[in-house]
């Protein structure tokens, strides 16, 4: 099962790969990726020298160009898909079908992923893009349950990969349209969720408050642990409850799901965060090596290490970790 | 220019349902969509249900009925019902996954492609087309010149006679599709014992921020515009630009009002003022959606 890190800039993929990353995915300096933030990502000139670390080191590169292609300017994820391509990348992670049709005439021999974000949760769906597009794997969204997993890979006729840890995006990917109705920006249209432009921080006299386009998400008492209002883990008032209605900051992490993902099949297993920092992504990509690599030595033995745990709840949102859609009950 | 029903998106007792399709039988519609598009545990109305609905409204009716499909499917149990759907035989089919596409191919059958596809480009729309694909709803977050650039591509490449063009104009517009279910979280349950709570809530739960700014409405797994969308002063632009249908959303009784002040409004344009504590335009106008332009 392959360990795939991510990776913002070149220090970030740097230490992935020196703490056990198998593969690292990373995204253009540009609005064709899901992760469209300033001062992230690579240019051409650190695509290549991206390329060169991984390869050197006989890992992988996954490139995500997981945007949907402006209609006015499809020509740009085709640039971004010749690019990738250019510098020798292992796989490209795409959504739209229109880029992955380009990539499957022009590449037929690039791997090519379909990105969470084509939101790709069923057999069928799945068939779809093996039969149009010869996909090599695809990336399940963050809204099936482990039960639901395993039935897919059971017959999937294709690779499927998972998130593993990381911030929780609660909606099926590239189906969400939260923040575009708040702000006009979307992970869609311009690669960043609840954009940080839009993000207002003010002291008022009831506590402090965090705004989204003006939008009030959240507002904390004094001592209370104050998270970026992304705009699903606000507090909100429902008929005069008032709670995190869609979703608490909270991530991902499923450690304790290692032997049953390895024994139905799956091929890979994602770390989200490819805006965090090079420390973020050391200390996962240390965490979960230690975990595969354990789990690989003594599967019967495998348990979930208390440090482990600690460490990766340090990394989360609020602190706190979830096993999310996997278990049954958070649904 | 058509105008068309959606298919409702909340869940209502079947008497409710029933009673809504007898006026729909009576109202301006040229087309009525029909069938559950939000979560497989909503069964006032089975499969077999909604075909018998609809199979009735073709009868009784000269209106085109199209038989809308499910957006997020997880189990085999609801590919399996999907199948049912789409191969029902005479009913045309809107498919909102990648799935019913799928299974609309195989049958070799033309379908229409719901707002929940990802159709952001005329490349994709291409694929779409060599699949089967008729009718064409973009994406709710797309603007009204995201739509002319590709209904003008679709022009140069001489497509533009493939498909027709539909566009989502009034009502709750469907935003995000989850795991969970908020309604059910909202009463405290698990999905899993949702004791199907959404029926108590025929417009949904309205989720407002703090300061009591109306956000979103909760609809089971479903999270919808706290505002409903009103393309109305829009509706000669639609014409112009070449749309073939403004689709009105079944949101409740409200849509028969406003099938007639839509085509009312195509005879006569008269600029609307819309209510901005109930009310948005901003997806069409590339603003905020929320907003009104």
């Amino acid at each position: 099962m392959e360990l795939l890190c991510p990776a913002g800039n070149l220090p970030a993929l740097k230490v992935a790969i020196d703490n056990g990353a198998d593969a690292v995915y990373i995204g253009l300096k540009d609005d064709t990726n899901a992760r469209h933030f300033a001062g992230l990502n690579f240019n051409d000139g650190k695509l290549a020298k991206a390329a060169d670390y991984v390869h050197q080191r006989g890992k992988k590169l996954h490139v995500a160009i997981n945007t949907f292609a402006h209609a006015s300017g499809e020509e740009r994820w085709r640039k971004a898909v010749d690019n990738a391509v250019e510098i020798g990348t292992d796989a490209l992670i795409i959504a739209d079908l229109g880029v992955l049709d380009y990539a499957a005439n022009k590449y037929p021999d690039i791997e090519r992923h379909v990105s969470v974000q084509a939101s790709t949760t069923n057999l069928e769906a799945i068939k779809f893009f093996k039969n149009n597009f010869d996909v090599d794997r695809v990336v399940l969204p963050r809204v099936l349950s482990v039960q639901q997993v395993r039935q897919l890979a059971k017959t999937s006729p294709v690779p499927l990969e998972v998130f593993a840890f990381g911030s929780l995006c609660i909606m099926a990917e590239g189906r969400c349209y939260l923040s575009s109705y708040m702000t006009g920006e979307s992970p869609n249209t311009v690669g960043a969720c609840s954009p940080a432009k839009y993000v207002r921080w003010q002291e008022t006299e009831q506590g402090l408050e965090s705004r989204l386009n003006n939008v009030l998400i959240d507002r904390y008492q004094e001592g209370e642990n104050a998270g970026y209002p992304t705009l699903c883990k606000g507090r909100f008032d429902v008929d005069g409850d008032v709670y995190h209605a869609l979703e608490e900051p909270t991530s991902l992490n499923t450690l304790e799901l290692i032997p049953e993902l390895k024994e139905m099949g799956i091929v890979s297993v994602k770390i989200e965060g490819r805006q965090r920092s090079p420390a973020y992504v050391e200390q996962v990509a240390k965490t979960w090596r230690m975990a595969l690599d354990r789990y690989q030595q003594s599967p019967e033995s495998y348990q979930v290490e208390g440090s482990w745990m600690q460490t990766l709840a340090n990394l989360s949102e609020g602190s706190q970790t979830t096993l999310g859609a996997y278990h049954r009950k958070w649904q | 220019m058509k105008f068309s029903l959606g298919p409702n998106m909340f869940f209502w007792p079947k008497n409710d349902v029933e009673q809504f399709y007898n006026q729909a039988k009576e109202s301006s519609a040229d087309i009525i969509y029909l069938g559950e598009t939000v979560c497989s545990k909503r069964r006032e109305l089975r499969a077999k249900d909604w075909l018998t609905l609809g199979r009735e409204l073709a009868q009784d009716t000269n209106k085109q009925i199209v038989i809308s499909t499910m957006t997020l499917l997880e189990s085999p149990a609801e590919i399996v019902t999907l199948k049912k759907l789409c191969d029902n035989g005479d009913l045309l089919v809107e498919a909102n996954d990648l799935s019913a596409v799928q299974i609309m191919h195989d049958l070799n059958m033309p379908f229409v492609a719901g707002p929940a596809i990802n159709c952001y480009n005329l490349s994709t729309l291409k694929v779409l087309l060599k699949q089967g694909m008729m009718r064409w709803l973009m994406p709710v977050e797309l603007s009204g010149d995201w739509l002319k650039t590709i209904l003008t591509q679709a022009v140069d490449e001489n497509i533009r006679d493939k498909f027709e063009c539909e566009v989502f104009s009034w009502g709750y517009l469907p935003l995000a599709y989850s795991a969970r279910c908020f309604t059910a979280r909202s009463e405290d349950r698990p999905k899993d014992d949702c004791k199907y709570c959404c029926i108590n809530y025929p417009q949904g739960r309205k989720m407002n921020s703090r300061e009591g700014e109306q956000v979103f409405v909760l609809n089971g797994i479903q999270t919808m515009s706290a505002y409903q969308y009103n393309l109305i002063n829009e509706v000669t632009q639609l014409n112009d630009m070449g749309v073939d249908i403004v689709r009105i959303s079944s949101d409740s009784e409200q849509a028969f009002t406003q099938l007639d002040k839509f085509k009312q409004q195509l005879q006569t344009p008269t600029k609307h003022l819309l209510d901005p504590e109930n009310e948005c335009n901003g997806f069409w106008h590339k603003i905020a959606g929320m907003s009104v332009a």
